[in-house]
């Protein structure tokens, strides 16, 4: 009895220790190095949900950069930008070693020292100066150190529409509406004869904020505006109410818009695709993640066009760059940059880079050729379509609204203060006017405008 | 066991740390360590650091004290007075119809003489449905079209489409029908096992001297379930005022705020923002609910302590 009381004793002490030590114990930063000097980079993938064929060609492409470098060790890890679980991942140190952000959030990472100094790594590539000037200073510091480079896509928000639907309700597909009203217009149309929603926005979090002020900047107006270091918080502009005014049109008196406001970016496309509605705004690059996401194809009938521009307005932009985290080591941070360059620049700057990229995508029935805003010159970007013009599968022919036109509409940058939290400030306006006939445009502004200023003057 | 241990613990003495180690009490210190280990760090350790971060601003990274700035915020919110008239619209909601449905059908799942046991399987089901498909699945049926699930069926009747989740004042309670639905099964089986405990000669005597169903139910059921039905009405109370699954997988807050609720605001504030949360005021928050929580139980056991049985 008193040995086995003693065991039990010994074991419950064990076991407390143990538990102890685990508790204590930060994780060991490895660094991802092994012993043989092979450093491991987790790497900003493909979004939750992607097809096979999109995974394939993304483990193609990594196994190809581990061949060229073979003391690295690429390992993706599905990503998925949300301004929710973000802070959430870069808070807990769950962030993959390179991420992407939205353009507009990098000074803010920067100042908080969220981000890794990549300074040295970035000089290092041959093309480190041909960026263009702008994008690249967003992702700089007030320290003139490179925190985060540009890459994926620019891209501006541009109008989407189901050409089936239009050709099913009489409206020729080649003619997109060029107007807000020409909107309104081909939307009930759409309406009335196939009983599809002829337009939908999004509304859900702040996505639909995001969505509002692309409308308001179309139709000339901004949302907040910037005077040296001062700024003012203009949510009341006459174009927002313009706008809204246009959706509360649409939801009870035309009955043409998609009743429904709880779409945000993913939703929206999976609703575009699934045939519920058909035109939305959203970023001109879209297309990629309804073929990605949504299996969406060539011959589907997507067809895109710029967004509707009137008093002066322009088209929102908005873009990606890509970060390393804090903690990453320097050879992750070499390892990181490499990996950027190879994933998200080559093929932009290096034909050999471009074709394999353009080859293995179209293989495996990936967009190739999706337009979108250049990252370096505009002429680099023409160069780089011509050396993937045999394996371009997107219907090019039926994005011609918009790429007749994106190089010379106006582009309008997003806010650049409180640009998430001003944008949580009209989402809800968004709901309030698709869901209460009854809503007081004027007053939900007033009181929308006066919390964004209260945020600006914190 | 020796006889030794036996006969000391009783005449205990009090005094010195030797006698409390042969009393047995290091070893019961070390049998409790893990324990202690396992609740310190995973449940009092992060309640500690909560209200340490409720006097902090913090992104996690830099941190400094504010004082009371973040409770001052939070009660300067404009949504904060939504979320609260939102919660207890909920939890009323919730108990109009969540509180006497589930007693309802355990009392009538007692009377049903065959295949009981496929009506609490029956019930139960809902509850092991995981919460996020059953979201999935109710948003389904609460499609807006006139194609929708709900909205065919209400066609078949003469009613017009509805908007359900799309609608400021249809929100709120379509939330509740789905969060009643799938948590009545828990509180059926509590009822069930409750009513097993109820003396059958009871109820026999009743039915002798003529009493209905009703009467039976009134008179002999539900004194007898006092004890249980204080319980799970605090725990209903408890439970609505932490409502988030619903509104957060349904509506997102949404239409218009109709749905934000109190746990769904503290997440707006820790995660709203790409750029680090507001971590501060997310745990005042946290933290004036709880206290709130604990002082409403205290009054309510101390107000129900003469009516209950136990």
């Amino acid at each position: 009895m008193r040995s086995s009381r003693t065991t039990a004793l010994a074991m419950a002490g064990v076991l407390s220790l143990g538990l102890l030590a685990a508790c204590s114990t930060d994780d060991e930063p490895s660094g991802g190095e092994s012993a043989d000097g092979t450093v491991t980079i987790t790497v900003a993938g493909l979004q939750p949900g992607a097809e096979t064929e999109a995974v394939d060609a993304l483990n193609e492409r990594v196994a190809e950069f581990e061949a060229a470098n073979p003391d690295i060790n690429v390992e993706p890890e599905e990503y998925n930008w949300l301004a929710s679980t973000f802070s959430a991942q870069l808070a807990g140190g769950t962030l993959p070693n390179v991420f992407e952000i939205p353009l507009t959030d990098a000074k803010t990472l920067i100042e908080n020292g969220q981000l890794a100094d990549i300074s040295e790594q970035f000089d290092s590539l041959s093309f480190a100066d041909d960026f263009n000037e702008n994008l690249l200073e967003s992702g700089t510091g007030s320290d003139g150190k490179v925190y985060a480079i540009p890459a994926k896509s620019i891209y501006g928000v541009a109008l989407h529409y189901n050409r089936n639907l239009f050709e099913q309700a009489g409206l020729d597909p080649d003619q997109p509406p060029t107007t807000w009203e020409e909107v309104r217009e081909y939307a009930k149309t759409i309406h009335d004869a196939t009983g599809v929603a002829g337009y939908a926005t999004m509304a859900l979090d702040n996505a639909g904020g995001w969505q509002l002020a692309a409308a308001a900047n179309s139709r000339g107006g901004v949302i907040q505006e910037q005077d040296g270091d001062a700024y003012t918080a203009t949510l009341d502009d006459p174009a927002v109410k313009e706008h809204l005014e246009w959706l509360h049109a649409l939801r009870f008196e035309d009955n043409s818009i998609l009743p429904r406001t709880d779409l945000g970016w993913g939703e929206i496309n999976e609703a575009f695709a699934g045939g519920q509605l058909a035109m939305y705004t959203s970023g001109s690059d879209v297309y990629n993640a309804l073929v990605e996401n949504n299996g969406m194809t060539e011959d589907w009938g997507y067809g895109l066009t710029a967004i509707p521009t009137s008093n002066g307005g322009g088209a929102l932009t908005g873009g990606t760059l890509a970060a390393v985290t804090q903690e990453s080591t320097d050879a992750q941070k070499d390892a990181a940059v490499k990996w950027i360059d190879f994933w998200y620049l080559s093929k932009m700057l290096d034909q050999d880079q471009a074709v394999a990229d353009a080859k293995l995508r179209n293989e495996n029935d990936q967009a190739v050729g999706t337009p979108v805003l250049p990252i370096f010159s505009e002429e680099q970007y023409a160069t780089s379509l011509e050396w993937v013009k045999d394996y371009i599968n997107v219907p090019l022919e039926n994005m011609k609204g918009y790429t007749d036109v994106m190089f010379t509409q106006p582009s309008i940058g997003e806010i650049s203060a409180s640009t998430q939290d001003t944008y949580a400030l009209l989402f809800p306006v968004v709901q309030a006017v698709l869901t209460d006939e009854n809503a007081d445009i004027d007053a939900l502004l007033e009181t929308a405008n006066a919390q964004g200023q209260a945020l600006l003057d914190q | 066991m020796t006889t030794d241990d036996v006969v000391l613990a009783p005449r205990r003495r009090p005094g010195t740390p030797l006698t409390w180690v042969r009393g047995g009490g290091l070893s019961a210190l070390v049998f409790a360590l893990p324990l202690l280990v396992i609740f310190g760090v995973f449940s009092w350790l992060p309640i500690v650091r909560a209200v340490v971060m409720s006097f902090q601003k913090t992104n996690l990274i830099t941190t400094s004290w504010v004082g009371l700035q973040n409770f001052q915020n939070v009660f300067a919110d404009p949504l904060l007075p939504v979320a609260t008239r939102n919660t207890l619209w909920f939890a009323l909601l919730a108990l109009v119809f969540g509180y006497p449905i589930p007693l309802v059908a355990a009392v009538l799942m007692r009377e049903v003489r065959r295949a009981k046991g496929l009506y609490s399987a029956l019930a139960y089901l809902p509850v092991v449905v995981p919460p996020v498909v059953a979201v999935l699945l109710w948003k389904f049926f609460y499609d807006p079209r006139p194609e929708g699930v709900f909205n065919t069926i209400l066609g078949w009747v003469g009613v017009p489409p509805q908007p359900w989740l799309q609608s400021m004042t249809m929100a709120m309670p379509s939330l509740v029908l789905e969060a009643t639905w799938a948590a009545a099964g828990g509180t059926v089986v509590i009822y069930l096992a409750a009513l097993t405990a109820v003396p059958p000669e009871l109820y026999d005597a009743a039915e002798v001297d003529g009493a209905g169903v009703w009467r039976k139910v009134w008179h002999v059921l539900v004194p007898q379930l006092r004890g249980v039905l204080f319980i799970t009405l605090i725990l209903q109370v408890i439970g609505t005022a932490q409502v988030f699954l619903e509104p957060y997988l349904f509506t997102g807050g949404g239409p218009a705020n109709a749905t934000v609720t109190i746990l769904l605001l503290i997440y707006r504030y820790a995660f709203g923002n790409s750029l680090g949360g507001n971590y501060g005021e997310a745990t005042a928050l946290s933290l004036l609910l709880a206290v709130f929580l604990a002082v409403m139980s205290l009054v309510y056991f101390r107000l129900t302590r003469r009516w209950s049985t136990s």
